[in-house]
């Protein structure tokens, strides 16, 4: 008391000491320098205190237990073995939890996470509230790195080797109860709605006090300290007994994640390396392994890549357009089809009333069904109530006319991909909606400003740009013309975060951004196919490269005749550049039916039920057709690569050179999150900064010798190669 | 007098509508004395005794509403298989309502509305719960099967059908312990409310004991005059309460919480038990009365139904409920002479009365400048309550209004409040109100103008909760 503590507070009730984590300059606590420090000098006070016989840890802060170690604390050691001596730093202080002579009882309300989770469980106990923000992780995998504080040693001793390593190297987060049931938490507290004070006030007060009585309970052995296991538990243990079993884990581990992450991520390889030397040769050796690893990790190009992308997410979660004047309360969507409907499921599951209107009732009643479907979903895993899905659902109007349009603050339009009907649905929508509401258009490569050429009032037009499935992909892009007004685009914005989206905002042209940088890469891929690459073939070598979908599962996925139509348009616009493989192919494919996954055949067959996919026999014959004679000089498995992947990161580069882009950071967050650019890069930009932009000119030019101007590096990039100092990314 | 003249509440233009009287068989623990009975035959016996005490003409009487909660399907219109086995007209329309808890005080407002409408002078109304029996039904797969058995033509189709039944089919369908839109128990709720409001364990203790204590004395003293004995068919004839059962807080503190483990503060001694017991009352309009000759005990004058979210504010209703009916009759806390609330839970009342004390509560929850203001506990439920006397859901309402007349009568009072929390499913948007509030005027046996509020809240209940009741009954049973 009386002490300049910032972070860190403590008090003693009785015989039990609280102890209050609260930064106060960040919604968030993070184990930062000062919080440790702070944390340690209590710990100090407390643990000297003879008087004090429990203690119990709390976050002051509603929502947010500890979501992790701070990151720019990490990325600002610069040396493996500064990182390495700020884990065995915080090695150190858990352990002096763990062996505190007093028993302290973690009380969780709110994000738990990484650096958090193994402070909590380096505690006696653990004690959570069903909060919905309560969740625990270790999310450190997601940012190349490992649970660096004694995590790959305590969670595999306390949930046993297959959760822990779940836990690990998925980095799912994971919601109180499940916590419970997994024994990650030994106990549960509800959360309380409003009495005498705010429910969120109330409800960590509560846990306070529950967690009071069992810290005393604890210190008096009144509350046992062995759980109960139950068989499964005991079996478990038992059989993990066995060396030749864990072993047998270990290569099992292996082998999945290799298959998962073709090797370009090295964290996952080094959590499995530091639990084995845990278990196997002690825990002086598994500690040593851990905090070594985690600094030989943080140096890695693909952890960078990953807190970039991190970092560009969060900055992507933020409207710098500001607050708009109005908040859109009642949306409108037209077109009830897999993207209207998606649009519709996550608008009206945030509590805006949305109209869902199509002009039959067949399309109507389908769109309906997949919306109730996708609550229902959530139902089924028990993130939702039925009574809430009903709730939500009751927000949902369907309709075949423009009834109560009247009073839309925004329209989104999903109708097909055809100017001319473009126009008419604009036309007979501004008929009927006020003045302030917004037209929004959601196309993925017919130009914004001749769709609103149609409109009486183009300040009021937009495009919004979601990716299928909406209610799965994250991105959003939204495309502005020069006649969009500010407060338009705030709200267009606002609406997207509403819907939970990562949202980049560029400039209007054909296919705008993304559709624009996809384009090329898809037209090469169709041209490694003429040349008599198969489509697994083709799938291995993209994914090899760390796209998590293979080309030609992605042109089936995003509509083969889609990508004819876009591969057409954008051919038209941007001329012999974006050539390559024959748009007649794609063209050919789709007389045959062979639209992609929603047809049942596309570049593979698809059947219902069934995960294995066969290559579609009959595209052989086609294929055969369009076949081209590969250039040996640049036809090896890596030249391929190369080809398909410089022509993407030279399109991105172009559109930032040309101002479609506003900065490299939404670049690559649209490239990751929507075309499902390798993670592991951090995105084209980061990548040109990783790779070498001298590099990656030296490749198109050789590439340019054989193919011509599709490969001719653009003049920003040109300008990075010739300049290194040049970078994207800081 | 002219200051009470000025003070009857009656409205210009509506009917003055009295309570002429009302009965209850003894309420008592299910399981027990009445365990081989079905829920008419308790109807029945609450308004034989009607009919017997107040002497009422059967043919006079223009409709019967009786109120049940737990609804046995073979009677499904209770009201009416009570009243013809009871010996009304066959010629009396009844029919029955379901609103969880306050049931009954349903079957009272729609009996005051059909008077107050005109269309009725002489009205019965009632509740019944039964809970020594309910409705334990087939999987929905097993359902499935035996329905489409019935359609099934051809001994091959019968067979294949009987041939799909599987292990799971055969698993009964309990009533589910989770409350239909929250997924959780009403005596979890009361938990977290209790928990809400920092409501202490020793809190509840000592008001259920309170109320057990009060409710003994009342028993002792003969106050409980609403009890007509029941002559159990068959059997022996019952005269009293059976779950009446004052301990001490040493015994109540052994308990283990029922709900909320290993931390919670609700116990099977601190809730209401699962009870059976019927009641019923005779409305009637002012002037029909007189004109029978009868001296009415009560006006009955205005109600309130309130509504609330389901999940954190189930059981506040008697908070929300109580200044709206006060304030709509210009009076205020100090006016009312008695007052009569249902007590689910000891929690759930002391968190009321905490919520009725808090100016954060009233200006953050409510709207209100500032707070409701406390009941005094000289005039709360003095004669016991649902946690001592018992709970049979949908007879309790007419047991409040009968206790406050009789009250009334008794301590020499005006005016008087009644309120009940209660739950029901049939709430889809989490958030809305009515109020229900009726008053009463024992002029007849006093001279002086004396009036019964009925307040009454609704929040939300099931058929669900009762699982878990029953086995909070048994360690009752076990712990006293």
């Amino acid at each position: 008391e009386g002490s300049s503590r910032t972070h860190v507070s403590y008090e003693i009730k009785d015989d039990v000491a609280i102890i209050r984590i609260n930064d106060p300059n960040s919604k968030v606590n993070t184990l930062s320098v000062q919080l440790q420090q702070e944390m340690t000098e209590v710990m100090n006070e407390v643990l000297g205190n003879e008087a004090v016989k429990s203690a119990v840890l709390i976050s002051s802060k509603p929502g947010c237990f500890i979501a992790g170690a701070d990151i720019n604390m990490i990325q600002a050691c610069g040396t493996a073995e500064k990182v390495s001596s700020l884990s065995s730093e915080g090695q150190k202080m858990f352990e002096r939890v763990e062996k505190s002579p007093i028993p302290i009882v973690a009380a969780i309300n709110g994000s738990c996470l990484g650096g958090g989770l193994e402070f909590a469980i380096a505690c006696r106990y653990r004690i959570a509230t069903k909060n919905k923000k309560t969740v625990l992780g270790t999310p450190e995998v997601m940012l190349g790195l490992l649970p660096g504080a004694g995590g790959t040693q305590r969670l595999p001793k306390m949930v046993g080797l297959p959760s822990a390593f779940d836990m690990m190297l998925t980095g799912r987060n994971i919601r109180a109860d499940k916590a419970k049931k997994m024994g990650l938490v030994d106990q549960l507290v509800d959360t309380l709605g409003p009495g005498l004070k705010g429910p969120e006030e109330r409800t960590i007060e509560y846990l306070e006090e529950v967690a009071v009585g069992v810290a005393r309970g604890l210190a008096d052995k009144k509350v046992p300290m062995t759980k109960t296991k139950s068989t499964m538990e005991k079996i478990q243990e038992y059989v993990m007994g066995f060396e030749f079993v864990r072993n047998q884990v270990y290569k099992t581990v292996n082998n999945k994640v290799m298959k998962q992450t073709k090797g370009l991520y090295p964290a996952p390889m080094k959590i499995i390396e530091c639990v084995k030397a845990g278990i196997e040769q002690g825990p002086d050796a598994g500690y040593l392994a851990e905090s070594q690893n985690f600094g030989k990790l943080a140096m890695t190009s693909e952890s960078r890549a990953l807190i970039g992308l991190y970092h560009g997410q969060v900055a992507c979660k933020k409207n710098r357009f500001g607050v708009p004047d109005r908040e859109v309360k009642t949306l409108a969507i037209l077109g009830a089809g897999l993207m209207g409907a998606g649009i519709a499921q996550v608008t009206v599951d945030k509590g805006v009333n949305t109209i869902l209107k199509d002009t039959t009732v067949e399309g109507l009643s389908r769109g309906q069904q997949q919306v109730y479907k996708g609550l229902n979903d959530r139902v089924k895993k028990r993130s939702l109530t039925s009574f809430e899905r009903d709730s939500i659902l009751s927000k949902l109007t369907g309709q075949l006319d423009y009834g109560g349009f009247e009073k839309a603050d925004m329209v989104v339009e999903a109708v097909f991909e055809d100017l001319n009907i473009k126009h008419a649905v604009l036309k007979e929508v501004e008929a009927v909606i006020p003045p302030h509401c917004i037209f929004a258009t959601n196309t993925s490569a017919l130009p914004i400003k001749d769709i609103a050429a149609a409109s009486k009032r183009p300040d009021k037009v937009i495009g919004m740009h979601y990716f299928s499935p909406v209610d799965k992909m994250q991105l959003l892009e939204i495309i502005t013309t020069d006649k969009t007004s500010r407060d338009t685009t705030a709200s267009a914005v606002a609406v997207g975060l509403k819907q939970g989206k990562v949202i980049i905002v560029v400039g209007d042209g054909p296919g705008f951004y993304t559709t624009r940088c996809l384009a090329p890469m898809l037209a090469e891929a169709v041209r490694v196919l003429q040349e008599g690459v198969d489509p697994k073939k083709l799938d291995t070598l993209t994914t090899g490269f760390g796209f998590p979908v293979g080309a030609a599962t992605l042109a089936d996925e995003v509509g083969i005749d889609v990508a004819a139509h876009v591969a057409e348009d954008l051919g038209k616009a941007f001329g012999s550049r974006f050539g390559g493989g024959n748009v007649e192919l794609l063209k050919t494919m789709v007389e045959k039916g062979f639209k992609g996954r929603k047809s049942g055949k596309g570049c593979y067959i698809y059947q219902p039920g069934l995960k294995r996919k066969d290559i579609n026999p009959e595209i052989e014959e086609i294929l055969e057709r369009f076949k081209m004679t590969p250039h040996p000089t640049v036809s090896s498995d890596s030249d391929v690569q190369y080809r398909l992947v410089t022509r993407f990161v030279n399109e991105a580069v172009l559109c930032l050179q040309e101002g479609i882009l506003n900065n490299p950071v939404e670049g690559d967050i649209g490239a990751v999150f929507g075309l499902g650019f390798p993670p592991c890069l951090g995105g084209p930009f980061r990548y040109v900064d990783s790779f070498g932009a001298d590099k990656i000119v030296e490749k198109m030019r050789r590439f340019e010798d054989v193919y011509g101007n599709q490969f001719t590096p653009c003049q920003l990039l040109l300008d990075h190669a010739k300049d290194p100092s040049k970078r994207f990314h800081k | 007098t002219i200051y009470f003249l000025s003070k009857t509440l009656a409205k210009p233009n509506v009917k003055n509508i009295v309570l002429v009287d009302g009965v209850r068989t003894p309420f008592l623990l299910s399981g027990t004395s009445y365990s081989d009975l079905m829920p008419h035959d308790l109807g029945r016996g609450a308004l034989q005794g009607l009919l017997n005490r107040t002497g009422v003409p059967k043919e006079i009487v223009d409709h019967i509403i009786y109120g049940i909660v737990i609804q046995e399907v073979k009677t499904s219109n209770v009201a009416r298989e009570a009243a013809l086995g009871a010996g009304f007209s066959d010629k009396t329309p009844a029919h029955t309502v379901t609103m969880a808890c306050i049931s009954s005080n349903q079957a009272m407002t729609s009996a005051v509305g059909l008077i107050a409408a005109g269309q009725c002078d002489v009205v019965v109304a009632g509740g019944v719960e039964f809970m020594s029996d309910v409705p334990i039904r087939h999987s929905r797969k097993m359902r499935k099967t035996m329905l489409s058995l019935n359609k099934a033509k051809t001994l091959g189709q019968r067979l294949s059908l009987l041939g799909s039944i599987r292990m799971g089919h055969l698993m009964p369908e309990l009533p589910a312990v989770a409350e239909f839109s929250t997924a959780e128990s009403m005596g979890h709720s009361a938990d977290r409310l209790a928990a809400a409001f920092g409501v202490t364990r020793v809190e509840q203790d000592e008001y259920a004991l309170r109320s057990h204590r009060l409710a003994k004395k009342a028993q002792d003293e003969g106050l409980l005059s609403d009890i007509i004995s029941f002559q159990v068919p068959g059997k022996n004839i019952i005269s009293a309460d059976n779950g009446i059962r004052p301990t001490s807080m040493e015994q109540m503190g052994k308990l283990k919480p029922a709900f909320v483990k290993p931390h919670g503060t609700v116990t099977a001694a601190n809730s209401s038990f699962l009870t059976d017991g019927a009641s019923a009352v005779l409305i009637m309009s002012e002037e029909k009365a007189l004109a029978l000759g009868y001296k009415p005990k009560a006006y009955l004058r205005d109600f309130v139904y309130v509504s609330q979210d389901p999940k954190d504010q189930l059981l506040l209703g008697p908070t929300y409920a109580t200044p709206k009916v006060l304030e709509k009759s210009g009076l205020t806390m100090e006016d009312i002479d008695v007052f009569e609330f249902h007590e689910a839970f000891a929690g759930q009342i002391v968190a009321n009365l905490k919520a009725m004390d808090s100016d954060w509560f009233a200006q953050n929850c409510m709207g209100r400048k500032s707070k409701v203001g406390v009941p005094p506990m000289e005039k709360f439920n003095t004669w016991g309550g649902s946690l001592s006397l018992g709970h049979p859901f949908a007879a309790t309402g007419c047991r409040l209004v009968t206790t406050v007349a009789h009250r009334l009568q008794k301590e020499g009072g005006q005016y008087g409040v009644v309120a009940a929390c209660a739950a029901g499913g049939q709430v889809f948007l989490p958030k809305y109100t009515y109020a229900q509030l009726a008053r009463a005027d024992t002029e007849y046996s006093r001279g002086a103008t004396v009036q019964v509020f009925l307040v009454h809240s609704f929040g939300l209940f099931s058929v669900h909760v009762l699982c878990m009741k029953m086995t909070m009954c048994k360690s009752v049973q076990k712990h006293f």
